[in-house]
């Protein structure tokens, strides 16, 4: 079948074929001890392998979050290969392998390379994977087709010789649609496209945003920013972070402290003063590579189709365990007849954002019967196949079946985002991973996690925020007290189009004791919502304190 | 003294660095000098009058702005790497390059690593002190090592959308 997504040209694969060379070479001076682990630190980063506590770690970019099958299978390949049969989905729309030898490295980036896969820029001070919709192409709600942009953005930051080496990493989200669907506020430059009145396609530009031991959302310091210009006005933002971001404390780095201590508008000012500067000409895309970028980005020949479909339907009434799958994992799609199905990663019991190279192969088998051949990573760490005939939708839920990834919890209590913690990670001060298996198995039950409805938890295992606590509706923060995990909990965040940052609710708990805190915030939130409240709306109706007495009343007697 | 790279249309090639480094209560002598933005600032029309080739020394918080009316007259900037992880160089010799026009040898000094000598010759540096005892083969190798670009930069390479259009 012929790919509508953007496939690597000879220039696009010579630059990874150039990249593995060098890498190799790198690699070879380090076991032969010409390089000392300090000097070869920056080098192996740059290619997204980190020393983890067990093994090395290779994150994988999934540029925009889209796949091809034939990627997915060459991700399912180097599990088996190289790793323990498993990858891990991260929220960046990335996969991560977490079991790899150094001497292995080069010859996966080659394998990888083979299908237009690599690991640049996924760690390090450097502009790193861009995230977009994963429903981009799908949607009914998008304005246009956020990858185009996403992919525009990959070339030029590809070893951009200005800002490899910025004060800190660099992360920018691109999404079409008023549903926000990257988190963009959380991220260092979040783009939204929007037509302004005259019809004319520009990017609202947001910058600062950020996690980590100092949260913001970002402010926006453009409303619109004409599509053709995305280019210089990105250099002239980097350029202004390049040049004025703090170099004298790591925790103090990030553009995010920049754009906070100089202010939205100042920061603003410096940036169009950047701007107005630039030779825009010449570094902004002309309009035939746009064109060419586009062009790869075909629309499917899909087959538009009104009325009900008989084999759904039937399917619906007939099991209600496909009703509800429906219910939670499947949505609207932009052309008629077809439906947009997402793949959870949260099975019971399972680490979340994990999934076995065997499953890797029969997604991709279904991507290729049922969804064009393409499959999507969310930065919920679930899967997506974006273009499913309802007439197949049962036959894609009888092969999830089959392979354990039907579960219908997507939005629910139990689809929970988390990092992988003290288990692998060496900055971690407490496991997350075993907490989201817990409380997840407190809302195993499908219809306890439906009756409760959307409620985003979202659990880190230190000060760093990859589990993006702070944006969790409940979000949890595992801490490390005298040797000991306990948990902090905060409530009231969110990274959509109503993004707005979690509040700590008390002192922190033990790990059962924040599993059993999350069922009384729960059973707190049922005995008082109103009518079609999600949990997050009844706190942002009547504030922490409820919610603070149902944990905290019992530990504290009056 | 470290050693010298230069390059040119032939290459990076061994030089011999002819400059002397003053330190700012140093005397000026008749040969080529190198101050720093502060003295340069103070005594620019002294230290030019004697007809010797000046050139400045920016440390990697300073501004390059500053320098901009002078640029003609100057003959060398040297911009200083604190740590090889200090990206600001990058931006300075961009700006130099790029905004102001400057034709003068741009040269990189201080943690000077062969594995920045791609991104350096993009943005315009073409004179190298090196840290680590690498030579000109070595930068000639590591800055060789990619076919193509995928952005402007002050090196003039056609970026790959510029390739694609031929």
């Amino acid at each position: 079948m012929p790919s509508a997504i953007y496939q690597y040209d000879a220039i696009d694969s010579a630059m990874l074929a150039d990249r593995v060379a060098e890498f190799r070479g790198q690699v070879a001076r380090r076991l032969a001890g010409e390089l000392t682990e300090d000097q070869f630190k920056p080098l192996r980063l740059m290619n997204g392998l980190y020393l983890q506590l067990h093994a090395y770690m290779l994150r994988v970019a999934i540029p925009y979050g889209t796949l091809r099958s034939p990627q997915l299978r060459r991700l399912a390949d180097v599990a088996r290969r190289y790793d323990r049969g498993y990858g891990h989905f991260t929220t960046r729309q990335n996969i991560q392998f977490h079991w790899i030898k150094l001497k292995d490295a080069p010859d996966i980036l080659e394998a990888l390379a083979a299908d237009d896969l690599h690991a640049i820029q996924t760690s390090g001070n450097c502009i790193r994977n861009v995230t977009a919709d994963p429903y981009a192409g799908a949607t009914a709600d998008e304005v246009d087709d956020p990858r185009v942009w996403s992919e525009a953005i990959r070339q030029w930051s590809t070893f951009h010789p200005e800002f490899s080496y910025l004060p800190r990493k660099f992360k920018i989200a691109v999404t079409a649609a008023p549903k926000d669907r990257t988190a963009a506020r959380a991220h260092d430059i979040g783009l939204q496209l929007r037509r302004n009145r005259e019809g004319e396609l520009g990017f609202e530009v947001m910058v600062g945003g950020g996690q980590g031991r100092q949260p913001f959302l970002a402010p926006t310091i453009r409303e619109h920013l004409p599509v053709r210009h995305l280019l210089s006005y990105l250099q002239a933002v980097l350029r202004t972070y390049n040049r004025h971001g703090r170099r004298d404390n790591i925790h103090k780095a990030r553009i995010k402290v920049l754009v906070a201590q100089l202010g939205a508008e100042e920061f603003a000012r410096q940036v169009e003063a950047e701007w107005a500067a630039t030779d825009k000409a010449a570094v902004d895309l002309p309009d035939t590579e746009l064109a060419r970028i586009r062009g790869a980005f075909r629309i499917h020949p899909f087959e538009p189709r009104r009325g009900p479909s008989p084999a759904f339907e039937t399917a619906k009434a007939a099991d209600p365990a496909f009703a509800r799958f429906v219910r939670n994992n499947v949505l609207a799609h932009k052309v008629p007849g077809y439906a947009i199905v997402n793949v959870s990663l949260k099975a019971p019991g399972e680490t979340p954002g994990d999934c076995s190279a065997d499953q890797m192969d029969a997604v991709a088998d279904l991507a290729d019967a049922h969804s064009f051949g393409e499959v999507r990573v969310t930065y919920q760490q679930n899967l997506v196949l974006p273009h499913v005939p309802l007439d197949d939708v049962p036959a894609v839920f009888a092969g999830l079946q089959a392979i354990g990834l039907a579960t219908a919890n997507i939005d629910l209590a139990s689809d929970i985002i988390a990092c992988p913690g003290l288990d692998y990670c060496s900055l971690a001060n407490a496991r997350a991973i075993n907490i989201a298996q817990d409380i997840a198995g407190r809302f195993a039950l499908p219809e306890r996690a439906e009756a409760v409805g959307e409620l985003k938890i979202k659990i880190s295992g230190c000060i760093n925020a990859c589990g993006h606590h702070h944006l969790g509706h409940i979000g949890i923060l595992g801490v490390d007290k005298k040797g000991e995990e306990f948990y902090q909990l905060s409530l009231g965040g969110s990274g959509e189009e109503d993004a707005s940052l979690a509040r700590i609710l008390g002192p922190a708990l033990s790990g059962p004791g924040v599993v059993d805190a999350v069922e009384r915030l729960v059973d707190a939130y049922m005995g008082r919502r109103l009518d079609g409240e999600r949990f997050l709306d009844t706190y942002r109706r009547l504030g922490a304190e409820p919610f603070k007495e149902a944990v905290y009343a019992d530990a504290h007697p009056a | 003294m470290p050693t010298l790279i230069r390059l040119d249309a032939a290459g990076f090639r061994l030089a011999s660095n002819d400059w002397l480094d003053l330190g700012d209560e140093d005397e000026a002598v008749d040969g080529p000098i190198l101050v720093s933005a502060a003295r340069f600032a103070a005594q620019a029309d002294e230290l030019l009058t004697g007809n010797r080739p000046v050139g400045v020394r920016l440390r990697s918080e300073e501004p390059v702005e500053p320098l901009a009316y002078d640029l003609p007259r100057l003959a060398l900037v040297a911009l200083e790497f604190p740590k090889f992880r200090d990206g600001r160089p990058y931006t300075a010799a961009q700006l130099l390059r790029t905004r102001y026009g400057f034709t003068g040898e741009i040269r990189a000094v201080g943690e000077v690593l062969r594995e920045q000598a791609g991104f350096m010759v993009r943005c315009g540096f073409d004179a190298f002190e090196p840290a680590d005892g690498s030579g000109p083969e070595d930068w000639g190798r590591a800055a060789g090592l990619f076919r193509h670009v995928y952005q402007v930069a002050a090196d003039g390479r056609p970026p790959a959308f510029v390739e694609r259009a031929r």
